[in-house]
């Protein structure tokens, strides 16, 4: 697996550097696309660190994207007013002349950054501290992290919040005060984004191949044991599941300048139960899995939406069918069983 | 001096009682072991010594001093309580070494001589999902071994295990007896029950039916018509 990990990190890498050296290599779609995918990658590695590692899988993995996702969001909205004098349209559309005052201060981005953060801590601290405290653990936990999610969009949904409501916000216009159509900034996101993960994706492998990675794998296999040999395993699933809700917090603050829009439907539960099938299919208990993962689903899924959009459920339950019958570790099976998987297409011997 | 005191315990799953008015002590430098029929209330009676389970009423005192049935798992392995299970558990996706690492609470010095004492020393990296049933037992007793435990609760050590092994296992807790440490050993074998224990406790529903030594408990009519003529 470590050779499979290596190879990932150095075709991150690769692609940083194309699109930092070589652009005109590379059409302007291309490059957002590599940036989106590099975010939805890092979500990917977020969830699979509390699903394959920890054994706790989350449903609900958007609530914590959305929270960078509109965190980002507020930033650039009132960057942008701050630069150009342009009105976030969700204002003329509700008619208010004030930002409500929860919007103070997000003019600064290091206040967005830190905000996403603590916010992040926060409610996955909040979240997790009762949940684990009365272990609620397995199915029951993953209900609760769905229901969440969806009580999260229909809270977004209303236009009163001050959240942009069912539109939810777009019209970024500026981003460090640099116009956001310029190639460059694009190139610059897409680069930031990579290294993001790459970065992510570093701290991780050394978490998990450390003690404490141990204890967690430990703890998913066998908590009553572990507890029986005198760990405290509240801490281990807070401070892991914690962890875990602040990557997909950044995933979703890279995502959102790239995709140009955030609105409610990114807290739809059939978005966060799509994170777990690109784990699923990547492979989970290994971060590489999970990026593939990530890649491979959501690039089929870019190609397809330029052409035939309308089979995109179909090819996803497919996928999803095949990873369950055949490759119960996902793609990584495939590696791993090659010459047994194969045997059956070979001619039987001696007959 | 005792080690473990447990004091009318009563324990209730819904309207079954599975321990009544339960009074027992567990020695230091003793080998104590229970035993009695399926459902008596072993394991029960070791997941309340563990916090696992809480009692309807009763004590169980640790030196005389410390309430454990008001202390979390965690804690009491912490006070050096440590138990092996009825159900080999020992954790599958980890290597030998890793295990006998955690239950030592990160302690590395611990390792090799554990590991030697169980017969695992030249398998350190091996994982311990491929490992056979008689040294997943041996894995368990090493990690709950690592961390120098002054109260050691082994359930159906040797369930399982081929005579040899069985041989094995009742010298290797033989040289963990010690002044400082007191041994619960919860075992259908009688032999080895015999072999290894310096007193025995025979449970039958959940009460006292006999206490002393395994040759005695042999003669004794109540515990042949229960347990040992069947
Ligand atoms: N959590 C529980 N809920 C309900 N009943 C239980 C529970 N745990 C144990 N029991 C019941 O309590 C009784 C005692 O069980 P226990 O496991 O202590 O028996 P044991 O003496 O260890 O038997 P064995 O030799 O088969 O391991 C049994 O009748 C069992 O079914
Ligand atoms: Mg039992």
């Amino acid at each position: 697996m470590t050779r499979l990990f290596a190879a990932v990190v150095a075709v991150l890498a690769a692609v940083a550097a194309l699109i930092a050296v070589a652009p005109e290599l590379l059409s302007p779609y291309l490059v957002n696309s590599a940036g989106q995918l590099a975010a939805f990658a890092l979500l990917a590695v977020s969830l699979d660190l509390i699903w394959g590692y920890a054994g706790i899988l989350s449903l609900g993995h958007g609530l914590y994207f959305a929270i960078g996702g509109y965190v980002v969001a507020m930033h650039l909205l009132k960057h942008g007013l701050a630069v150009t004098g342009r009105v976030p349209d969700f204002m003329q559309f509700m008619g208010w002349s004030e930002f409500p005052f929860y919007w103070a201060g997000f003019e600064s981005f290091p206040y967005a950054a830190g905000l996403t953060v603590v916010l992040t801590l926060a409610m996955s601290g909040l979240f997790g501290f009762v949940s684990f405290r009365s272990r609620v653990g397995g199915v029951y936990f993953s209900i609760i992290t769905q229901a969440l999610v969806y009580v999260a969009m229909l809270l977004m949904f209303r236009n009163d919040t001050g959240f942009g409501g069912n539109n939810g916000m777009t019209g970024f216009s500026v981003i460090f005060g640099r116009d956001m159509a310029d190639p460059f900034v694009s190139r610059m996101l897409a680069i930031g984004s990579i290294v993001i993960l790459i970065a992510a994706l570093l701290l991780c492998r050394r978490l998990v191949t450390s003690r404490v990675g141990r204890l967690v794998v430990a703890c998913r296999d066998d908590e009553a044991r572990l507890r029986s040999l005198g760990y405290g395993t509240l801490r281990l699933k807070l401070g892991i599941w914690c962890l875990s809700a602040v990557l997909a917090a950044v995933a979703g603050f890279l995502y959102v300048p790239q995709v140009g829009i955030i609105n409610p439907r990114l807290l739809s539960p059939d978005v966060s139960l799509e994170i777990a099938v690109w784990v699923a299919i990547g492979g989970r208990g290994a971060l590489s899995g999970a990026v593939i993962g990530a890649i491979l689903v959501n690039g089929v899924k870019f190609w397809l939406s330029a052409r035939a959009p309308e089979l995109w459920p179909f090819i996803l339950s497919g996928l999803v069918v095949l990873v369950v019958m055949a490759f119960p570790n996902g793609l990584l099976d495939l590696g791993r069983l090659r010459p047994r998987a194969l045997k059956f297409l070979r001619p039987a011997r001696g007959t | 001096m005792i080690a473990i005191d447990v004091a009318g315990l009563n324990v209730r799953f819904g309207a079954f009682r599975a321990i009544t008015d339960l009074s027992l002590t567990i020695d230091y430098g003793e080998v104590h072991a229970i035993i009695g029929p399926n459902g008596a209330g072993k394991t029960t009676l070791l997941d309340v010594i563990s916090g696992l389970t809480r009692p309807v009423s009763g004590r169980v005192t640790l030196d005389g001093a410390r309430e454990l049935t008001r202390l979390s798992d965690t804690a009491i392995a912490r006070a050096g309580v440590r138990r092996k299970f009825q159900k080999p558990s020992v954790f599958m996706a980890l290597s030998v070494g890793e295990n006998l690492e955690i239950g030592g609470l990160g302690d590395a010095s611990l390792i090799d001589e554990t590991a030697r004492l169980i017969g695992l020393a030249d398998q350190l990296q091996r994982p311990a999902g491929t490992l056979s049933h008689g040294q997943k037992q041996w894995l368990e007793i090493g990690m709950v071994l690592a961390a120098r435990p002054r109260v050691l609760m082994l359930d159906e050590p040797v369930a399982g295990l081929t005579d040899g092994e069985t041989d094995l296992t009742a010298e290797l807790i033989a040289t963990l007896r010690g002044p400082d440490r007191a041994i619960v050993v919860v075992e259908h074998d009688m032999d080895f029950v015999e072999r290894i224990a310096d007193r025995v406790t025979v449970l039958h529903e959940g009460r006292t039916l006999f206490e002393g030594a395994m040759a005695d408990a042999r003669q004794d009519r109540q515990v042949i018509d229960v347990y040992l003529g069947r």
